[in-house]
């Protein structure tokens, strides 16, 4: 399995742990071998030194020499629309979709479990009709 | 000491109490890497009467300043020039640190030593303690991260334990 996704200068991470989790941010340096430089203007992540454990490396790339300044950092992010990037992906998307259903509250979970049942009962409903039809039929 | 927590870098100058004999004595500084200004002037003491002909009843502390780093956010390469004592004798070291803070490289230092070589904080001297440029560097683990270019990937990503003792799969190690 060839490697994607590489630490390099530009790379949006996801920062999954530590103080800034659940944000985006850019890799401008490497410290050493268990440290990354990173840089969020546009997503609301100050200059800092990040532990590699705590990040994961998007598919998004952005171009710009390393230890560059944050407004040029800034300039990259938003000419390269990361932001919107990042919450056009399937990923940032699911992982709204599971802070969503982590804060459920009773009565949503109920709904949720309502809704449920019944489209359940309609796809039953269907997946009986057919195997019915094809009983009938000697089971094509 | 005791190198709990980040280290931090004071500037202690002192100097032998005045006398009769010598009205205007010289002051001394000293760059003291400690955990907080009290430490900072015991260390300042300990290295001082080993280098001078005054101690701490002889003499006074003029002033101790905590110095912050100047350049927080910019990474550096660090050169320590250090002195410990091991079980069976004191040796002399040069180690290198990439680091964003003074501290925080005296603090790897402080650390890696207490790994590597089992010394304690106590029978560790550090010496001198400067940025080096980044041509300048002589050990392979902090010249390879001087490349403009620097690409590498995460290779084996080792979670974090959870879950039950025993597991039917192996947890996946490749996740970027």
């Amino acid at each position: 399995m060839p490697f994607k996704k590489f630490v390099e200068i530009g790379r949006a991470a996801y920062l999954a742990d530590g103080p800034e989790a659940g944000k985006i941010a850019a890799i401008v340096n490497v410290i050493d071998q268990n440290r990354v430089l990173i840089d969020g203007p546009t997503s609301g992540v100050i200059r800092q030194a990040y532990p590699m454990k705590q990040i994961h490396l998007t598919p998004i790339r952005v171009k710009f020499p390393f230890n560059a300044p944050t407004k040029i950092v800034r300039k990259e992010l938003e000419a390269n629309k990361v932001n919107e990037q990042w919450s056009a992906s399937t990923w940032s998307k699911r992982l709204e979709m599971k802070k969503r259903r982590a804060n459920l509250t009773d009565l949503e979970r109920f709904m949720l479990r309502k809704a449920k049942t019944a489209r359940n009962k309609i796809v039953a409903k269907a997946l009986n009709a057919k195997k019915r039809e094809l009983r009938k039929a000697g089971k094509l | 000491m005791k190198a709990n927590g980040t280290l931090k870098e004071y500037r202690v100058i002192g100097r032998k109490l005045p006398t009769e004999a010598e009205p205007v004595t010289p002051l001394y500084k000293m760059r003291i890497f400690a955990t907080d200004p009290v430490v900072a002037k015991s260390r300042f003491w300990y290295f001082l009467r080993q280098l001078r002909k005054f101690k701490k009843t002889t003499g006074e502390i003029v002033s101790v300043e905590e110095i912050r780093e100047k350049n927080p956010l910019k990474v550096k390469n660090f050169g320590i020039w250090l002195r410990y004592d091991s079980r069976s004798g004191t040796h002399n070291m040069y180690r290198e640190y990439r680091d964003m803070t003074v501290n925080g490289a005296i603090t790897q230092c402080y650390r890696d030593l207490g790994a590597r070589h089992r010394a304690r904080a106590h029978s560790i001297q550090i010496i001198r303690c400067e940025t080096v440029a980044a041509s300048k560097c002589r050990r392979p683990l902090i010249v390879q991260t001087h490349d403009s270019k620097i690409k590498f990937p995460l290779a084996k990503r080792v979670q974090r334990p959870s879950g039950s003792l025993v597991k039917a799969n192996r947890p996946p190690t490749y996740f970027q």
